[in-house]
């Protein structure tokens, strides 16, 4: 198929960026998403253009980096996906498609459709573990853990840290990656136990790095690649009235 | 050629690594705090790595090339992890897995480092547990166990589909842990491009910032490699974009050995190709093989008609069904080792029977699901089966799953010794980068278990034995000569290559180098196509010298630049490779050099001649490397022809 492609360029975090027209052709239905992009780039290349950059990596969905914004959807139009599952068969010969990177005040661009996610890492250094060091633990065996609890915290453990809740909340919210992490530690006996300072702290922090509120509109569950649900969010709400509470 | 030193401890099997632990030097409290460890590459084995050494004490530096290290190729492990817990009651036991670990690896590997393995795969499990992996459990709340290809126990711990996925988190939690306590110092985003040898030890890298473009080196008593494989050399392969041997391979070039380049892991359960634009393969589980059942048609006719559209497999009668691996290897049928279930694959497909493409067996669920239901199938890979859905449109609980062998993982890497040391005095390597435990096959659900065996429980130990009386030595500033050297030779292959200017990007002449690859050092390898595939990829590198456009500038981000940087390794890397297959006149594991097979087929080993390591070592540009031999021997297991037969 032929397309027209409307891709966001911007040299760097402190250019001035804006969108550019390019049509690719004979596309495979087949392709994936980023084989189309990497089918444009080619012909940038060939053409002594510049490539496109763009983040991904493991092209299977779990890695989490690739993030774009396709005709107004995070990762975009078919569900429980990342940018590199889409297929082009979601797709129709001669469409426009727009491509925009993540667009959060707490994800600067760093080049064209790459922004910058590090805000993701500083909100787990404060918390998003289990205070235990290598070594010295107890038997794997010795807290069985109900299949209940097991499987929803390995629900919320599913989060790849992509990013498209932030860029889906009109509020910019990172309210469902942050609740991902508490609520899966909360829910194991082993992470109960640092589960009110964690969920102080983290969303402490989230606070601190410009991310918006969360106003409940769960625009960011039916985003979410991994079907993350706002169920999370309400356990962090309590643990956060916990901490409170205590403090 | 010199014999190597691998420096295993003395002693019984099983003693060995608790008698190395009680005698080996350490460093005191004290003095860690003086030390500078740098460790490359944070997926399962530097994460671990990484934490447990800031853990002790040490100032850690550690980068990675995305943006973070939750992102390392690790993350897409899917299947599971193997350990001898014995939780099943089913027989295992360290010895057992040992066994099965060096059987599997064709008798290719190293006796002690793979028990070492074995014992302390056990305490893995625990430390992932302390942390929050939500392993699958059953209805009484305690770990659940699955069966993986190579064993007939059920030893392998699995998180759904996403094992990888929550061992690495597990691994990064402890990280970043660490990195908010200070202990660890974190640079993503930064490619190391060489080692920096200073007296003849390694005492730092240096990096490119992949956002600013900048050149920079750093400082470290010791460094640790944990850079994963080089499956990319083939282009596509299961890796994910990014992975590349550079770091690896400047190390080589800096003076450490290669090992066992040849042995490459062929998956036989990834998704067959779909065409030219195809950028990389996915892999679906081998935990699939427990449950589906692969075959072809028995008569070509069908399997020509299903390949022109005018058959549906659903259609081939159950008499017409060649359910080949069940009636080759009866007592492992599915669940034989990777090498030997791809094999079989290519096989058949080149009989003609293959479906899809011609390049395509089916792996069956039917079978399954009449047995133990739709939802049972639904619970154990419901993911996977959605994953394929999303990539060939078609459903697998009604229709049987394509899968085609593809490049997958890579047993060769960089030569160490019992401590995990190069041949570099203090460079280490770790995980995949290394190529210690799996001989020439490596085991389902071990890549995992080794590479957290190494970063957790063996190198914060050894790297200590190295390190006990290096807390006087005073850092080395950036401005002294082996540093500011190291740093002009990195800033002279930047300039190179942008100025190279030609008129082909680095992906094409990537896919060209794959191609070379796949057609003579794949499956199946004869000296005739090892000498063409040498012969090529050297016409191939000189093009890339003179053709290879890089747009844009060296400052700041630059994506081609990067991929430049890589697929200029790759290209003598993949030489290498041909030259230890065309060096190795055996078959054994992943490496199948057609002259050398039984009537029936199977690989045929040559113990007299080649049970040893070869260690290659780096001569100058365009000159034939040294080939250096480490006997194995084995004193505690028989060396047998592998049967999974009966
Ligand atoms: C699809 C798939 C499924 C798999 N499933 C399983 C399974 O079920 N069980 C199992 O046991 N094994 C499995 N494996 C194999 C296993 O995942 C890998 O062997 C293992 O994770 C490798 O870990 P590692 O830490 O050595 O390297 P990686 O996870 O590859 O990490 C490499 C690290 O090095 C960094 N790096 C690389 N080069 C540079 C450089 N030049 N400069 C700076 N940093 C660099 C990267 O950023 C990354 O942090 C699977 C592999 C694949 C591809
Ligand atoms: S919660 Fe979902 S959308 Fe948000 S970062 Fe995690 S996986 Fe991505
Ligand atoms: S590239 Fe890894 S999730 Fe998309």
């Amino acid at each position: 198929m032929d397309l027209t492609l409307k891709v966001w360029r911007q040299k760097d975090a402190k250019t001035k960026g804006g969108f550019q027209q390019y049509s690719v052709k004979n596309i495979s239905p087949d392709s994936s998403f980023l084989e189309m992009m990497d089918v444009l780039n080619e012909q940038l290349n060939n053409n002594n253009g510049e490539p496109v950059a763009f983040d991904h990596d493991c092209r299977e969905g779990i890695c989490g980096m690739c993030s774009l914004f396709i005709n107004g959807r995070a990762h975009g139009p078919d569900d429980d996906i990342t940018t590199c599952q889409l297929h082009m068969r979601k797709f129709k010969n001669g469409d426009t498609i727009v491509i925009e990177p993540w667009r959060a005040k707490g994800f600067p661009v760093i080049k064209d459709l790459m922004v910058d996610r590090s805000a993701f890492e500083k909100i787990l250094q404060e918390g998003g573990y289990v205070s235990v060091n290598t070594g010295g633990v107890p038997d794997g065996n010795a807290i069985p853990i109900g299949k209940d609890d097991a499987d929803e915290a390995m629900d919320a453990a599913a989060c790849i840290g992509c990013g498209a809740c932030v860029a889906t909340c009109k509020n910019s919210s990172a309210m469902l990656f942050v609740s991902a992490k508490v609520s899966q530690l909360a829910l194991l006996p082993q992470g109960k136990i640092e589960a009110t300072r964690r969920a102080k702290a983290m969303v402490a922090k989230m606070d601190e790095l410009g991310f918006g509120n969360c106003s409940n509109t769960g625009a960011c569950e039916v985003e979410c690649p991994k079907g993350v649900s706002i169920a999370h969010i309400a356990r962090l709400n309590r643990e956060f009235l916990v901490a409170n509470l205590k403090s | 050629m010199t014999k190597l030193k691998s420096n295993i401890p003395h002693g019984d099997l099983a003693e060995k690594w608790s008698h190395y632990k009680s005698h080996q030097k350490l460093v005191n409290p004290a003095n860690k705090r003086k030390i500078d460890i740098i460790v490359v590459g944070t997926g399962l084995g530097g994460a671990s790595a990484a934490a447990s050494l800031g853990e002790l004490g040490f100032n850690v530096k550690a980068f990675c090339y995305q943006d973070s290290p939750r992102r390392a190729h690790s993350i897409a492990a899917q299947g599971g992890i193997n350990a001898a817990k014995n939780y099943p009651n089913d027989g295992d036991s360290v010895y057992r897995l040992f066994y099965d670990t060096i059987k599997g690896g064709d008798y290719r590997s190293r006796e002690a480092n793979v028990h070492r393995l074995a014992e302390v795969s056990g305490a893995i499990i625990d430390q992932c547990v302390a942390q929050g992996v939500p392993f699958a459990r059953d209805y009484g709340g305690l770990l659940d166990n699955r069966s993986f290809g190579g064993a007939l126990v059920s030893r392998t711990f699995y998180a759904r589909g996403q094992t990888g996925q929550q061992l690495l988190l597990g691994a990064y939690s402890a990280l970043n842990r660490q990195i908010k306590l200070g202990r660890v110092k974190m640079h993503p985003r930064t490619e190391m491009l060489d080692v920096v040898v200073s007296d003849g030890r390694a005492r730092g890298i240096v990096t490119r910032n992949l956002v600013t473009g900048e050149i920079e080196t750093h400082f470290a008593h010791a460094v640790v490699l944990a850079t994963g494989g080089y499956g990319n050399v083939f282009f596509l392969s299961t890796n994910a974009m990014g992975s590349n041997c550079s770091a690896a391979w400047k190390a080589y070039r800096k003076g450490a050995y290669f090992a066992n380049p040849a042995f490459v892991q062929i998956h036989p359960t990834c998704i067959p190709v779909h065409g030219e634009a195809q950028s990389k393969l996915t892999l679906m589980s081998e935990s699939l093989r427990n449950d589906g059942r692969i075959w072809v048609p028995a008569k070509k006719e069908d399997s020509q008609a299903i390949r022109e559209g005018k058959k549906r497999p659903e259609d081939v009668k159950e008499e017409d069904r060649d359910f080949y691996l069940e009636r080759r290897y009866p007592a492992f049928g599915n669940l034989v080792p990777r090498d030997v279930a791809s094999r079989a694959a290519k096989e058949r497909c080149d009989a003609g029977l293959g479906v899809g493409t011609g390049e395509a067996v089916y792996l069956d669920f039917k079978y399954a699901i009449d047995r133990l239901g739709k939802n049972v199938i639904e619970e154990r890979y419901g993911n996977l089966f959605q994953m394929y859905e999303k990539i060939v449109d078609e459903n697998p609980y009604n229709t049987p799953m394509m899968i085609y062998p593809a490049i997958h993982y890579t047993m060769g890497g960089v030569w160490v010794d019992y401590e995990l040391q190069t041949t570099i005095p203090g460079l280490f390597a770790i995980g995949e980068a290394n190529f210690s435990d799996h001989g020439a096959n490596r085991l389902g659900a071990s890549a995992l278990m080794q590479g957290l065996a190494d970063g957790y429980f063996v190198l914060p130990y050894t790297i200590q034995n190295y390190l006990a009386d290096q807390f006087s030595v005073k850092p080395i500033p950036a401005t002294a000569s082996d540093f500011v050297k190291a740093k002009k030779d990195v800033e002279a292959l930047v300039e190179k290559l942008m100025n190279i200017k030609g008129n082909e990007s680095v992906d094409s002449i990537h896919k060209k180098l794959g191609k070379i690859m796949w057609d003579n050092v794949g499956m199946g390898r004869t000296a005739e196509s090892l000498q063409k595939a040498i012969d090529e990829i050297t016409k191939l590198r000189a093009h890339f010298w003179k053709n290879v456009r890089i747009p844009g500038s060296k400052e700041g981000m630059n994506v081609e630049l990067e991929k430049a940087i890589r697929v200029a390794d790759f290209l003598e890397l993949g030489e290498l490779m041909a030259r230890d297959a065309l060096n190795r006149n055996e078959s054994c594991g992943g490496h199948f050099r057609e002259e050398y097979q039984t009537p029936e087929g199977e690989a045929l080993r040559d113990d007299d001649k080649f049970a040893y390591v070869g260690a290659w070592e780096f001569t100058g540009d365009e000159q034939v490397p040294n080939l250096h031999k480490e006997d194995l021997n084995f004193e505690f297991i028989e060396v047998k022809a592998r049967n999974y037969k009966e």
